[in-house]
């Protein structure tokens, strides 16, 4: 790869745990209110899948995907108003979180109720393919939502009309304290793929050449009219399901473990290898993604509330 | 030559897929077949499979795919092979599609229809005869229609088509062959949330909506000529924007309402309409408010029982006649 693309690759790591540290934080503080859902961790899956997406490729992330809206070109001080239920936040303080999108992007805004965009997620592949544009649709999902009937409605007619999706299941192990034994009896989500009709890939979700390679293949494929493929990165998320959950119900040996193979530091051992100077990279990377989100938090804390009357609007295109 | 509400529906969908390349259709044996009721008959010859899709049997994919397409500029319209069976997709229409616009900040829109045959009467039994209605009347984002005539099932039908946010279009199934009128040559739409007033009077108001609009102007009928009692028939035509306008104002001219509707009495949109009624018109008010709507039970299936059940013409006289008395 080449040092720009190294650079900006490890420039949207940092920058999203920059925003999953800082969140985190400002919801300590009382800042941020509601249900805060940190990806610390698994950054490497959204911002190895998004990085190199045309704006029209649709993306449909859920909860813990910052760095999809990151990688996909949000502006950072609106996805901070987001989160902090402010006006100027993508969905003006209507939804908590990451239930915003910015279709002027290809961002799907989702619901709580996991794997309902996988028909979505389909149905833009569709479209894609009835106007024969070069473009794909991608959904991403956890193995949680792989037990709800919409993944097999959605992968099931995506596979029979071949269409240009990547379903990308993040696999933490944990739908909030249920592990993966008691979601499924089979250790590989993308084993599923077969039974759609199409191929299904594992990689490692905390390593971002992995990553890369991988989905970059489906979506190359996808784009040439090949078709579907299911996707499953195997990762790990380091806070509780949520910042008010206390992860008792796994062990802290797992976690440690899992922490040791950090998709960050495991790509700062790839550009020291390479023969860059990653301290250098390292401090002036930190002090860019420090500044940038420095800008946004203040962004977000002088943006003003919405006004409760504003509950009424957006509800439909001629109001009645 | 006179169209039928069928026909009507048919043509609707025919003519703007003719006029917008983005309309198409997906559902269940829509293709093929033609549709359940024949509604797309001879689409799949017209259009083609890529814009007349015959999908799986997952209702919740049916819709969750067509709001994927909407939000990027289709015009999709989905087929609920029977209305009975959209609560197979019920959480893709009430959090998905009816809180798209809002949680995008007014920044996305989902401009889709979804079509089922709904209603009883023709020996569905329980769940070929359900009035969904209800089920989504109190969610925000979505709008629902209702046509009783062959003229709106039409002319609604395409103004669902072009509009901008999900439509919720409950065609009866009763009506499919039963009714037929000349309909215009020429283009033309019925805007979603204007009521129709099918009889004038100064008596007594009926708000119904759907095909019991028939047993309506029958009982009114009835009325005019055994009591001499002048009754106002309005024909909400959608419930969702309901034209609480032309509600209000015959209310007040009148000063008595009943409110006749096929769907269950107990959380009917009835409910509602009489509790606004009360609301506004309180003065004017000369009587109860009374409802005449199907039996709190499901839709049984052998004909004494579905009979037992629904509303008709003696049911709505028996109850006029006691709120004529006040």
């Amino acid at each position: 790869m080449e040092m720009k693309e190294d650079q900006e690759l490890y420039y949207y790591l940092k920058l999203t745990r920059e925003f999953e540290d800082r969140v985190s934080k400002l919801h300590r503080q009382g800042k941020i209110l509601g249900g805060v859902y940190s990806g610390k961790g698994q950054e490497a899956i959204v911002v190895g899948v998004c990085y190199g997406l045309h704006r029209e490729d649709f993306i449909s992330p859920i909860h813990r995907d910052m760095g999809a809206f990151l990688v996909k070109g949000v502006d950072p001080k609106l996805l901070m108003a987001q989160l902090f239920g402010k006006k100027t936040g993508l969905s003006k303080g209507k939804d908590s979180f990451l239930h915003a999108g910015d279709l002027e992007r290809g961002i799907f805004g989702a619901t709580s109720m996991l794997a309902s965009t996988l028909p979505v997620a389909t149905g833009a592949a569709l479209k894609f393919k009835m106007k024969k544009e070069p473009h794909v649709a991608i959904a991403f999902f956890g193995e949680g939502a792989s037990s709800r009937g919409d993944f097999h409605e959605a992968l099931n007619f995506a596979g029979i009309h071949k269409l240009p999706v990547i379903y990308i299941c993040e696999n933490n192990f944990y739908a909030y304290s249920t592990p993966q034994n008691q979601q499924m009896a089979v250790e590989d989500v993308a084993l599923r793929a077969e039974g759609y009709g199409f191929k299904g890939a594992v990689c490692s979700g905390n390593d971002l050449h992995a990553v890369m390679r991988t989905t970059h293949a489906a979506i190359d494929r996808a784009r040439q009219g090949e078709g579907p493929t299911l996707v499953e990165c195997k990762t790990y998320r380091y806070h509780g399901h949520s910042e008010h959950d206390q992860p008792f119900y796994r062990p802290q040996e797992e976690l440690i473990e899992w922490e040791s193979r950090d998709p960050i530091q495991r790509f700062e051992i790839y550009l020291e290898k390479k023969g860059y100077n990653v301290d250098q990279i390292k401090e002036e990377t930190e002090r860019q993604v420090k500044e940038v989100t420095d800008e946004a938090v203040r962004f977000a804390e002088e943006s003003p509330w919405p006004e409760g009357k504003e509950a009424l609007e957006d509800l439909y295109a001629d109001p009645f | 030559m006179p169209t039928t509400y069928i026909k009507a529906i048919h043509d609707a969908m025919f003519e703007e897929m003719k006029r917008d390349e983005n309309v198409f259709l997906l559902g269940e044996d829509v293709g093929i077949l033609g549709g359940a009721f024949k509604a797309t008959e001879g689409f799949l010859q017209e259009f083609g499979a890529e814009r007349v899709i015959d999908t799986p049997i997952a209702e919740s994919l049916i819709v969750g795919a067509a709001i994927g397409a909407a939000v990027l500029g289709m015009r999709p319209i989905a087929e609920m092979q029977f209305a009975d069976f959209i609560s197979c997709a019920y959480d893709q229409i009430i959090n998905m599609a009816a809180t798209l616009r809002y949680r995008h900040g007014g920044r996305a829109q989902v401009p889709m229809v979804i079509r089922g045959p709904s209603g009883a009467g023709v020996h569905g039994g329980l769940f070929h005869s359900q009035n969904p209605e209800s089920y989504f009347f109190s969610v925000p984002g979505l709008k629902i229609v209702t046509p009783a005539t062959a003229y709106d099932a039409k002319g609604l039908l395409k103004a669902s088509i072009r509009d901008n946010d999900p439509v919720l279009f409950f065609e009866h199934k009763y009506l499919y062959r039963r009714i037929q009128e000349e309909l215009p040559e020429e283009d033309y739409i019925v805007p979603l949330g204007k009521a129709a007033i099918r009889r004038e009077g100064s008596d007594m108001t009926f708000i119904t909506y759907s095909a019991m609009l028939y047993p309506s102007l029958a009982a009114a009928e009835r009325l005019e000529k055994e009591d001499g009692l002048h009754v106002e028939v309005i024909d909400l035509r959608s419930l969702r924007p309901l034209d609480w306008e032309t509600v209000f104002q015959s209310v007040r001219k009148t000063s008595k309402a009943v409110i006749i509707h096929e769907d269950r009495r107990t959380g009917g949109v009835g409910g509602e309409i009489a509790a606004r009624i009360v609301e506004e018109c309180f003065d004017s008010l000369d009587g109860p408010i009374v409802r005449v709507a199907s039996e709190d039970t499901h839709y049984a299936f052998s004909p004494p029982l579905e009979e037992f059940i629904l509303p008709n013409v003696d049911k709505i006289l028996a109850k006029a006649r006691t709120l004529a008395a006040y």
